[in-house]
């Protein structure tokens, strides 16, 4: 896999003037990039999403050209086929577990029923061993058991790459370790892209096959 | 009653879908639409009356155009209506879009990058998640709605039967010297208000489900 992404953009609220400016490029399956809160990681894995628009710029995956500002060229969102899970996890809270997972299979008006289930939401549920808590809400669930209904909510639909936002951020420290090591090894059954955006040094050395970092909305390529 | 139903059933399609448009209007002309749709709940109604009675009258531009299909609302019980669902119209658009504007943007955001369009993304995060405020909204829409009594006045008249609300009537009843009539209609009324305000108050935001 390849990704490509060289985009510029300013961000501007009441209080401050942000402004990124990344460049990178990677053959590896496994990309983390790493820095510290406020350096532009999100702004930056939001436009590969296409949940932001940056002013300039083009991103590339896989050979797809996904955003090109030159041509004008903007994928929206919903057919960029980016796995997405978000730092808080965004589970919605009035669906049940087997609702949010089987939420991107239907396309239509009307949120998947209760009772309902499909063969690729059903195999990310025993993935993740989520038998017992699919009738579950969101809320009743421990910090584990949400990361890994997210997880499966996002393969469920059929993703091309996995873009994780800060992922072990929202859970336990002590259940860190072996989380990450679960991801790790999903990461290779599945031989998914990702990209990983962490403030740990811990998640860039068990995630990344190569770690950039990002400071000030400016990659500094080289060793962590 | 029937008036009241109708203003609310109106409002809750209106109320709801221009709050969610304006919840998501970054504009500077946003404040000011927000402050006219507000304005009904601060002018006297009976201002609002006779605002809708040179709109809609005979003579007024909707009311010819109106006129021309052989329509004329002014002394009708949807006349009423009109007149009830402008007045209680704030009290569902302000509830549906506090509430709109309290939905969290990491939901919608996740229901498009699961491959959502709007309208989908709408009815299925959105709204639901958006629905204890708005039927809160409703419910003081139509206890509004039932106690509207200036502007329907001026609009639709107070004739039994026919463009008479409760509101109406019971003002009919004093005049008339009518006191066990307007004894019970008063004790209608209150029983209906309370009723609707304590369901209000059980959906009001902060009361989460289990």
């Amino acid at each position: 896999m390849s990704i490509q992404v060289a985009i510029r953009h300013v961000a501007t609220s009441e209080h401050r003037r942000f402004e990124l400016d990344v460049a990178f490029a990677t053959d590896k399956r496994r990309l983390v990039i790493y820095g510290p809160s406020g350096a532009g990681k999100t702004l930056t894995l939001r436009s590969v999403a296409g949940l932001l628009r940056p002013d300039h710029g083009r991103i590339v995956v896989n050979g797809r050209t996904l955003f090109e500002s030159e041509q004008g060229i903007d994928i929206p969102a919903r057919d960029r086929r980016c796995g997405y899970l978000f730092q808080d996890y965004a589970l919605f809270p009035h669906l049940t577990v087997a609702q949010n997972i089987r939420f991107g299979r239907e396309a239509g008006l009307r949120n998947p029923s209760r009772g309902g289930m499909d063969d690729a939401s059903a195999r990310w549920i025993k993935v993740f061993e989520l038998e017992a808590v699919v009738r579950s809400y969101p809320s009743q669930l421990s910090g584990g058991q949400r990361q890994r209904t997210a997880l499966a909510r996002a393969l469920a639909a059929g993703p091309d790459i996995l873009l994780l936002d800060e992922p072990f951020s929202a859970v336990d420290p002590a259940l860190r370790g072996r989380l990450r090591q679960e991801l790790s090894e999903l990461q290779a059954t599945l031989d998914l892209p990702m990209i990983v955006i962490t403030h740990d040094p811990a998640d860039a050395d068990a995630l990344g096959d190569e770690v950039l970092e990002i400071r000030d909305g400016r990659i500094h390529h080289g060793a962590v | 009653m029937k008036v009241a139903l109708w203003a609310t059933a109106i409002n809750l399609v209106l109320g709801v879908a221009v709050a969610y448009g304006l919840s998501r209007w970054r504009s500077g002309w946003r404040d000011l639409v927000d402050s006219l749709l507000t304005l009904p709940l601060v002018l006297p109604p009976t201002v609002l009356g006779y605002y809708l009675l040179v709109l809609l009258g005979r003579r007024g531009t909707v009311g010819a155009w109106l006129d021309h299909w052989g329509i004329s609302p002014v002394f009708t019980w949807q006349g009423a209506v009109i007149a009830s669902t402008l007045v209680a119209f704030p009290m569902i658009q302000k509830a549906a879009q506090a509430a709109f504007e309290n939905v969290d943007a990491e939901y919608e955001a996740a229901a498009r990058v699961l491959g959502l369009r709007g309208p989908a993304i709408f009815f299925r995060v959105a709204l639901p998640l958006a629905s204890r405020g708005i039927t809160a909204g409703a419910l003081l829409a139509f206890a509004r709605a039932l106690g509207e009594f200036g502007a329907t006045l001026m609009i639709a008249g107070n004739m039994p039967g026919r463009t008479q609300t409760l509101s109406t009537a019971i003002y009919a009843a004093v005049q008339a010297g009518d006191d066990a009539g307007a004894n019970t209609l008063v004790v209608v009324a209150s029983i209906t208000c309370v009723v609707v305000l304590l369901i209000a108050g059980r959906l009001a935001p902060g009361r989460r489900r289990p």
